[in-house]
């Protein structure tokens, strides 16, 4: 019989690098009240956001991801042709087809990588790092460029008070490559279909063409919070477990940055030791979606609260509704 | 099986732990939004802690009706 070869990939992955895209438009609490009946008092005990980043002038999905993708690719010391593989996790390419990433990786230069978006809302950037881990153990890609990028400013409903203070825009993006030491443990992911409602636009395309009015990203935001502080707490501490870390390992913790209430209510239920440094740039960035994670590493990063070599439980959860988690090595 | 008055001890421990209202003023007749300025997610926090501490189940209908301290005390009491 003809055999057939398997491709041969590397013993361990691990993220090479990490950048990032915020977004020039500064939207504070004072101008969101000029949208909305609300209070800054109020939003900033709910959300503990301070302000948020909306695209500015000449800004869009496109450009964010290849500012980040450009830079994650310097920063992991590679040129673009070295990038195989490009997965641009969003909800922000508003066609359904092309995808993003196929655009993003020519005009970043790559020689034609294989090239694909995810839909996995506010879990994109674990769902995309857990398919990177994937590409690079089996063979199937040496170099995965993973993007999460969000403009939500344009499907934030201005006139619905329970969410218009919440969404922001901004891109995340890491390289992911081979290693003799392994940089990313294994994932733990999961979907609950039966919330599908939780979280929802509130038109099909169809309906936008129909009707003519736009459709707005909206929330049941109490069962979210408790699906969030219950089921996702417990998902984040099964990462830890499955990576094999006990919590005074554990140097970072950056869940997706929904909400800081649902931070608190997540470091009660691990009961994190206080040296664990948390991420909390839902603050003056929002809710970026799929790029808060990579956003808020790479601030962390930046400012030197976090350090290359560092052990980081991250956490993803949104629409879906979906989650995925892992504990990654900081580059 | 808990009395009225060992539920509300530990509910207030919890109400104290979630939003720090202190324990001494979470009293049977006390609203959680009137009175103890419990906001709607601390509530949810609220409600997901009585059900690990009191191995009750309140799913979102029934603690919608929940508006007093006196409400959730007789609502665990009569699940237990």
């Amino acid at each position: 019989m003809t055999s057939i070869q398997a491709s041969q990939g590397s013993p361990y992955a691990r993220i090479l690098s990490i950048a990032s895209a915020v977004p020039s438009r500064v939207v504070d609490n004072a101008e969101m009240c000029t949208y909305i009946d609300s209070s800054d008092e109020w939003i900033q005990q709910r959300t503990g956001i301070v302000e948020r980043r909306w695209v500015g002038e000449g800004e869009d999905a496109e450009s964010l991801s290849l500012d980040c993708g450009g830079r994650a690719i310097e920063r992991a010391g590679l040129t673009p042709e070295d990038i195989d593989a490009v997965i641009v996790s969003t909800i922000s390419q508003f066609v359904q087809t092309p995808g993003l990433a196929p655009i993003v990786a020519a005009k970043l230069g790559t020689a034609g990588a294989a090239a694909f978006d995810i839909s996995a809302a506010c879990a994109g950037f674990s769902y995309g790092l857990a398919q990177a881990e994937a590409l690079v153990r089996s063979g199937a890609a040496h170099h995965v460029l993973v993007i999460g990028v969000e403009t939500l400013s344009k499907v934030t409903d201005l006139e619905d008070r329970s969410t218009a203070f919440l969404f922001a825009d901004g891109a995340g993006a890491a390289v992911v490559g081979p290693s003799d030491t392994n940089g990313i443990g294994p994932v733990v992911w999961g979907s609950d279909g039966n919330q599908a409602d939780a979280i929802f636009m509130t038109q099909s395309l169809q309906e936008v063409a129909a009707t003519g009015t736009p459709s707005w990203l909206h929330m049941h935001g109490q069962p979210v919070f408790r699906w969030a502080t219950t089921a996702i707490a417990d998902a984040a501490r099964r990462a830890l477990a499955a990576a094999g870390l006990t919590p005074d390992q554990l140097d970072v913790f950056a869940p997706h940055q929904a909400n800081n209430r649902i931070t608190d209510a997540m470091l009660r239920h691990l009961k994190l030791p206080d040296t664990v440094k948390v991420a909390r740039t839902v603050k003056y960035y929002g809710n970026n979606s799929a790029a808060s994670i990579p956003m808020a590493l790479d601030a962390m990063l930046q400012s030197g609260e976090a350090s290359s070599g560092d052990t980081a439980l991250i956490i993803g959860f949104g629409a879906g509704l979906v989650y995925a988690g892992q504990v990654i090595r900081l580059p | 099986m808990a009395t009225t008055e060992e539920i509300r001890t530990q509910l207030a421990e919890l109400v104290n732990d979630v939003a720090g209202v202190p324990v001494e003023d979470v009293q049977l007749d006390k609203s959680f939004t009137e009175d103890l300025d419990v906001d709607s997610l601390a509530m949810v926090e609220i409600i997901v802690g009585c059900e690990e501490k009191f191995g009750v189940s309140i799913p979102d209908e029934d603690s919608k009706q929940l508006k007093t301290v006196g409400d959730a005390v007789a609502y665990i009491e009569s699940h237990q």
